[in-house]
């Protein structure tokens, strides 16, 4: 759900980078107190798989597709201050490099992906982690319709669709985009932890 | 680097180079909405800089599929690198704030 330039008036980019802005630098000053070197390469792997993951639009009813967020992914593995960081770097370049998502609606696209379902997707995984796949499959679900939700209010607040006709509709194809990042994040985490690449979580926690 | 580490960003790069140019090119979740409810031109022609590999499709390869791989290739080892640059540029930012405080 890459918003592209177009979508958002100036206010509402100008809104949602502020918001993005001040999170990223406030998950920045997390991470720097509690990030060991030994740790990057396992962010820079995790930026690398869920940029490659993006790329794979899977198709959902209706003649739409999907792909993966992967939020929820790198929040279970590095803890959601470095999912954070991850998400935004992935974004960036996605804008930058591949013009995927609009310059002027990074912040916007930073604040849904990289924020919202960051933190949301990590709360909900925190509340059912004991249900282990079924925790991190309903935690996926839920980051993926909480981000669709907060584009859809997004371009609500820009003006460009009433909200009573583009919330439905996105939470509409994305409830079953969701089932596809509940079970792609379900199953990548249980390879992680049965291979036991230890991606160190804990050290990172919110 | 540590060989499961490692293993995960040979991962990475198999994903990008062998399923992302059969990656299903119907329109994603937004677009879909943006064609239904007519706002979807909105984003026409609006992009603000013209991006080096425009929709993942890397120039000067004729190949769609090949294009698609080769972009991917380079997304995923782009990405590694620069979330392993920023990475280090944070976790050593602390390591200089040791140093000053005993």
């Amino acid at each position: 759900m890459h918003i592209p330039d177009g979508f958002l008036d100036a206010k509402t980019w100008v809104t949602t980078g502020v918001l993005s802005a001040g999170t990223l630098a406030y998950a920045l000053r997390r991470t720097r107190q509690t990030l060991q070197d030994r740790q990057v390469p396992a962010m820079g792997v995790m930026a690398a798989f869920i940029f490659a993951a993006q790329m794979v639009n899977f198709p959902i009813v209706g003649g739409t597709s999907g792909h993966l967020i992967g939020a929820v992914l790198a929040a279970v593995t590095l803890g959601p201050w470095s999912a954070s960081i991850i998400m935004a770097v992935i974004l960036i370049l996605q804008s930058l490099l591949f013009q995927d998502g609009g310059l002027t609606a990074l912040g916007a696209n930073i604040l849904n992906m990289g924020v919202i379902a960051v933190f949301a997707g990590y709360g909900v995984y925190r509340l059912l982690e004991r249900y282990r796949a079924v925790g991190v499959f309903v935690a996926s679900w839920v980051s993926v319709m909480l981000a669709a939700a907060a584009c859809a209010v997004e371009l609500a607040v820009a003006e460009t669709i009433p909200l009573a006709v583009v919330l439905p509709a996105m939470l509409f194809w994305h409830a079953f985009i969701g089932v596809g990042e509940g079970l792609i994040t379900a199953a990548v985490v249980e390879i992680l932890s049965r291979t036991g690449v230890a991606l160190s979580r804990d050290t990172t926690k919110a | 680097m540590d060989k499961k580490i490692l293993a995960v960003l040979l991962v990475a790069l198999a994903v990008a180079v062998a399923l992302s140019p059969f990656a299903s090119s119907n329109p994603d979740g937004l677009e879909r909405v943006a064609e239904d409810k007519g706002f979807l031109e909105q984003g026409e022609g609006k992009e603000v800089i013209t991006a080096p590999i425009p929709d993942y499709l890397l120039p000067g390869v004729e190949n769609e599929r090949l294009a698609t791989a080769a972009a991917g290739f380079v997304g995923t080892l782009v990405t590694f690198g620069v979330m392993y640059g920023v990475g280090r540029l944070v976790a050593g930012r602390k390591a200089g704030a040791r140093q000053t405080s005993p």
